[in-house]
């Protein structure tokens, strides 16, 4: 019998359904605006779906941003910076030497550490720093007839928040398969994808 | 042109009686004296034509007019047609600047009243002074009219349609040659079309029709208020010709482009329309970014910058082929 630690609250996993949907669709329809491909859908389409699924995301973004607020799990993504880098290349030789030698995880889960010191960085940078940079532009390219700056030292605004979109769109794909990747890592003894379903998590 | 002929003139009897002793002096006069000549003619031509311009500026150059009326054997005040008012500040900022009104108008505009056969008057168009003139080669004015010859505005509206609907022979001033930001030559093309398309009286000058709403008509496109300021009108309706710089062969509604990619791919067509202008940043590979950028113009699908596209790719296969092996390792190791 395995132990089993109720990880991911209700509010958590209702969260990342809508944002795996939102964040797979936005990825589709903004690679078809970005290389004007119509083999899927119409350009115009793809902008009306990018659009849609954009103000989906941030009003999902403001229900992840309050539930953690309102609960404990904000605490999961607060970086403690005292022997981070440490810990960081400690969870790195792990992924890139000691599983392969079968030891065990430095930094195994359990209720107060959900994430590993290099998920907890790429969770935070991503939820913090990207999905923000994106709905902020994002916005800023939905609606540039009221974009309040529009240029900023005779540069073009648009232009400067498309840059940022893309580049920050660009880290969220690259994050989306590396957390795919990684969360079939032990998928024979317990299931990640299970556990974002009904919250709970097994440990070994 | 007659002046640069004299010159040209000149200057070839001075070189034909060429010898080292006279050279210095031939020299002066040729690359000192002989262009300031020029200049001073070209000035001065245009100073005479001013002069006599202002007897007809002093009516139509403003609001009001003025005559001494025998039969009330007073100074009467009249107001002027404000179609008939010629603003002389904005004239002389225009192409034609240098012209006296009666290069263009009868000589017999100069008695006052002016006789009434002279609303019979026909007016030049463009092609009538620029046709076959080697001046103005460069504008092509011949396909000019070939392309106007075949557009919407002609066919269906023939001889009642001229250069002067959209163009004031007044007022007239180069745009898309001389400014380097795009949103003022949308601008300015914009407004000639507005001028007779969200205006029924000047719509109706040629049409029993009322002119339609721009507005709803435009209801489809996305960010409606965004594209009328950034691109022109022609951008979507004319074809395209690459034998003259702005399009004049105005297509019919139901031709206009609809497709979005169109202009919003790399391959955009506004690159041959509108951003046409900015030719030397259009041949780099990596200048049309910079161009945008620096034009605070920005179409989505089209701005793609070559060396951002290269590193994504590059880091994008960096990490599945980091994924690659990490599962290739996994699967000899027996990892869980």
């Amino acid at each position: 019998m395995k132990d089993k630690i109720y990880l991911f609250p209700v509010f958590i996993r209702i969260w990342h359904a809508i944002n795996a949907i939102v964040i797979i669709l936005l990825i589709i329809t903004g690679i078809s605006i970005q290389y004007a491909l119509e083999g899927i859908m119409s350009f115009k389409s793809a902008i009306e779906i990018h659009n849609i699924f954009g103000l989906i995301l941030i009003f999902n973004y403001l229900f992840f941003i309050i539930g953690n607020l309102i609960s404990s799990n904000g605490k999961h993504y607060s970086l403690i910076w005292k022997n981070f880098s440490k810990e960081l290349m400690q969870q790195a030789k792990y992924y890139v030497i000691e599983m392969f030698k079968h030891k065990i995880t430095p930094f195994p889960i359990n209720e107060s550490r959900k994430f590993n010191p290099l998920q907890k960085l790429a969770y935070t940078a991503t939820m913090y720093v990207l999905i923000p940079l994106l709905i902020f532009t994002g916005l800023g390219l939905m609606f540039p007839e009221i974009v309040i700056i529009r240029s900023v030292f005779n540069l073009a605004t648009l232009f400067i928040a498309d840059l940022i979109h893309i580049g920050s769109a660009f880290f969220v794909s690259v994050f989306l398969i590396v957390h795919l990747y990684l969360c079939t890592l032990g998928i024979r003894k317990h299931n990640t994808f299970k556990s974002i379903i009904n919250g709970w998590h097994y440990i070994d | 042109m007659l002046y640069l002929k004299k010159v040209c003139c000149l200057a070839l009897i001075l070189l034909s009686d060429f010898n080292l002793i006279k050279m210095k002096k031939y020299l002066i006069l040729l690359f000192t004296v002989i262009p300031l000549m020029y200049l001073y003619s070209q000035n001065d031509r245009e100073k005479e034509n001013r002069k006599i311009n202002e007897k007809c500026f002093t009516c139509h150059g403003q609001s009001t007019y003025q005559f001494y009326n025998p039969e009330a054997a007073r100074d009467v005040k009249y107001r002027m047609n404000p179609y008939r008012i010629i603003y002389s500040d904005r004239y002389y900022m225009s192409v034609h600047k240098s012209f006296k009104c009666t290069d263009c108008h009868s000589e017999d505009y100069d008695s006052f009243p002016h006789p009434s056969t002279l609303r019979f008057e026909i007016h030049y168009q463009c092609i009538d002074c620029h046709g076959g003139d080697e001046t103005y080669a460069k504008f092509n004015f011949e396909k000019i009219e070939e392309e106007f010859l075949s557009s919407i505005h002609s066919t269906n509206h023939s001889d009642e349609f001229s250069c002067w609907m959209c163009h004031s022979p007044h007022y007239y001033s180069l745009s898309a040659r001389k400014e380097s930001n795009t949103k003022n030559i949308v601008a300015y093309s914009n407004s000639i079309c507005l001028n007779c398309h969200s205006n029924i009286d000047n719509y109706q000058l040629i049409s029993n029709e009322r002119n339609s709403d721009l507005i709803s008509k435009h209801d489809w496109l996305p960010n409606q208020q965004a594209h009328f300021n950034s691109v022109r009108c022609i951008d979507c309706h004319a074809e395209m010709n690459e034998d003259v710089l702005v399009a004049h062969k105005i297509k019919s509604k139901n031709d206009a482009v609809k497709n979005c990619i169109e202009c919003h791919s790399q391959n955009s067509k506004l690159l041959e329309s509108l951003y046409r202008y900015d030719i030397k940043e259009r041949t780099s590979k990596y200048g049309f970014y910079n161009a945008r950028i620096l034009n605070e113009t920005f179409i989505i699908g089209a701005n793609r910058n070559y060396l951002l596209n290269i590193l994504s790719v590059v880091m994008a296969s960096g990490i599945l082929l980091l994924i690659l092996f990490h599962l290739f390792f996994r699967i000899i190791k027996k990892t869980k």
